[in-house]
């Protein structure tokens, strides 16, 4: 187990976002983490990277328990973590090279000549070595996140967390990001983590999935297991259904009575 | 990051641009150039009063600026003012019974010592002791010699 | 109903007393952090190249421009006012000075404030609403060492240099309105100044005092931008509280430091 989550809680202000989760990633595989938007996704990302602190529960990656981890030991275990924010999170001011550059410049010693052939080699792998100069605003959203992907990869991590990385791509752009972290968790013995709501493309690559829901673990299994669920809540998320378990209406008064009134 | 050089010569240029208008605000606009700050030597007087001079007032012979005083003290048992002054080095000739005077710059400008050169045949040096003084002039016992002479000066009726 | 309204209102001010000590205290521990992060700039002095050049240089224009007008203003209210006591030869006293403990410090301060401090907080408020600084210290690289501490660095070193310009560009707009304009004999333009002027008290205390704004408005706009919410709205909230602090905090302090320079003066 790479990452071993347990008892997890955390509140924001007054609102409860975890209470009592418990979670296991596995090396080398693409876990999965579902559930519907402002179940707090996002935020176990930033809990398993340290930006945040639980309010109780432990959190093991790689047998540190990261709250308890002082700076510098944090600043060492996350050049092992990659993460893959939203929005590429590219830094505006670096053309694509430079972007992929930046954390071998920072981290490691090496000559120049060899920071180009690893950037290169980089950024061949998402595809986007005849992009290297352009800069991030000139990007697309697709093209945008595969640069963020060969930056993440830049220092050969042990691990990437991957924050929606199918959201708001067109097809094409989907279909490649889809293809293109399968492929490399299995080429470079990544452990992967995906959060997300896209369920059909999540479930396609992933080997093992969690599905949260008002800060719990409703359901977990493999994707085959989950589509074969017997909780209706889980089959509505897992198939799109419009109305379930979660209604479609928003809670409200009677149509008619409502239609009706001044009548 | 790399800077280009560009980048670096510009703000080289900059840095030296700030640490030049210093130096022009340094020696053409303050009194930098004509203090020579430490190569002076120390002389001493004392005062019955001071009147308004102040520390880093000039020095002057013969209405030259020779050096400034350096600071004003108090003795406590000769109920004196004792001023040090610092004078340039290259003035060294000086003789031990110049006098020393304060005088006003101006009708109401700032005061300042001059010094009046004697014909003693040994130097001040660094120490030294200047024995002649006068006081600065102070308006109101100007004013109260003056009324009282008037006063008994004749029978100046009404 | 009244005691209501006055409890409200009380809460409100005790809610608001408290946030703004809360404030404080963060930026407080923040600079500590930021001078903490000061030394790993040494091996890298490209970054904090890099940024005096955004900081200073591109202040350039404004501060010379600004300290030629000043200069020629202070020459002709000057040369007004003396030469109604026939004291027109002090003219050179009178702009200098002014310029050199006074106006060059302070306007090159507000000048910077508005201008490099507002640049400053929203260029770090921007990174901070678009997770660039979130993914920096993903990639294990503190923001704050990266980031911050070159920019803070940076606007120390820039401001002293600046409010010289200032000043000695002010001094000769003067000159040019004293004596190329109105008259004034050039030969007691500057020697009167000369005499009148002096490096340790007058030119020093300028530059200590420029130091002083140079640090507290740089810190001010870091931090501001370090602090703000990450939205649009947030950051241009965050850069209109940089100007306005930064300002009233150069011309509170410029009172306190004037008080104790040059008391007696």
């Amino acid at each position: 187990m790479l990452v071993c989550i347990r008892g997890l809680r955390f509140l924001r202000g007054a609102r409860m976002i975890f209470g009592g989760v418990d979670l296991d990633i596995p090396r080398g595989k693409v876990t999965a983490i579902m559930g519907p938007s402002g179940t707090g996704k996002t935020t176990l990302l930033r809990l398993i990277g340290g930006q945040l602190r639980p309010d109780a529960g432990s959190i093991r990656v790689d047998g540190q328990e990261v709250p308890r981890l002082r700076h510098r030991a944090l600043y060492e275990l996350r050049k092992r973590m990659g993460m893959l924010f939203q929005s590429g999170a590219l830094l505006t001011d670096l053309s694509v090279f430079d972007n992929v550059a930046f954390p071998l410049r920072e981290h490691s010693a090496l000559s120049e000549p060899m920071i180009r052939d690893l950037v290169l080699m980089k950024l061949q792998a998402v595809g986007l070595r005849g992009a290297r100069d352009m800069m991030p605003a000139e990007l697309s959203g697709g093209m945008a996140r595969r640069v963020a992907l060969a930056r993440a990869i830049a220092l050969d991590p042990t691990m990437i967390m991957y924050d929606e990385p199918f959201t708001g791509l067109d097809p094409i752009s989907k279909g490649a990001a889809v293809q293109l972290i399968r492929l490399l968790n299995d080429a470079l013995g990544l452990t992967s983590i995906i959060v997300s709501h896209d369920v059909q493309e999540t479930a396609s690559i992933s080997d093992y999935l969690y599905v949260l829901s008002d800060g719990e673990v409703v359901e977990q299994g493999s994707p085959e297991a989950l589509n074969r669920s017997s909780s209706a809540w889980v089959q509505q998320f897992m198939q799109g259904l419009p109305d379930g378990p979660v209604p479609f209406h928003y809670p409200a008064a009677e149509y008619l009575d409502d239609l009706l009134v001044g009548a | 990051m790399q800077t280009s050089r560009w980048i670096e010569i510009v703000v080289g240029v900059f840095v030296a641009a700030g640490i030049g208008a210093f130096f022009v605000l340094a020696m053409k606009v303050s009194n930098l150039s004509e203090f020579g700050g430490q190569n002076g030597y120390t002389v001493t007087a004392e005062f019955d009063n001071i009147g308004g001079l102040k520390v880093r007032a000039p020095v002057t012979v013969a209405g030259v600026t020779v050096g400034r005083v350096s600071s004003i003290q108090f003795d406590n048992d000769r109920y004196e003012a004792v001023v040090r002054m610092n004078i340039e080095k290259r003035y060294d000739k000086f003789p031990v019974d110049t006098s020393a005077r304060i005088f006003t710059a101006g009708l109401l400008g700032e005061q300042y010592v001059s010094l009046q050169p004697g014909g003693a045949e040994q130097y001040l040096k660094d120490g030294s002791r200047i024995k002649l003084t006068q006081s600065a002039l102070v308006l109101e016992q100007l004013i109260g010699q003056l009324l009282f002479s008037k006063a008994s000066g004749g029978p100046s009726a009404q | 109903m009244e005691a209501a309204g006055v409890i409200d209102w009380l809460q409100h001010m005790g809610r608001f007393g408290l946030g703004l000590f809360e404030r404080l205290g963060r930026a407080g521990l923040f600079l500590v952090q930021v001078l903490g992060g000061l030394g790993s700039l040494l091996p890298r002095p490209g970054l904090v190249v890099a940024q005096v050049y955004s900081a200073g240089v591109l202040s350039l224009l404004i501060i010379v421009v600004s300290g030629l007008f000043v200069g020629m203003v202070l020459g002709l209210q000057g040369y007004n006012t003396l030469v109604k006591f026939n004291a027109e030869e002090s003219l050179g006293v009178v702009v200098s000075l002014s310029l050199v403990r006074e106006l060059g410090p302070v306007i090159s301060a507000l000048l910077f404030a508005g201008r490099a401090g507002s640049a400053l907080t929203a260029e770090i408020g921007l990174m901070k609403a678009t997770e660039q600084l979130s993914g920096m210290e993903m990639m294990a690289v503190d923001p704050l060492k990266r980031v911050v501490a070159p920019r803070f660095l940076a606007g120390v070193i820039s401001l002293p240099l600046l409010a010289v310009i200032f000043s000695m560009v002010g001094v000769f707009g003067g000159y040019f309105v004293g004596v190329d304009l109105l008259g004034v004999d050039p030969g007691a333009f500057w020697s009167q100044m000369q005499s009148k002027v002096d490096f340790q008290v007058d030119i020093l205390n300028g530059v200590i005092k420029s130091a002083v704004f140079g640090f507290v408005v740089t810190w001010i706009a870091v931090f501001e931008g370090y602090d703000a919410v990450p939205t649009s709205e947030g950051v241009s909230r965050a850069t209109t509280r940089t100007v306005v602090y930064a300002s009233l905090a150069v011309l509170a302090l410029d009172f306190v430091l004037t008080a104790i320079m040059f008391k007696g003066m």
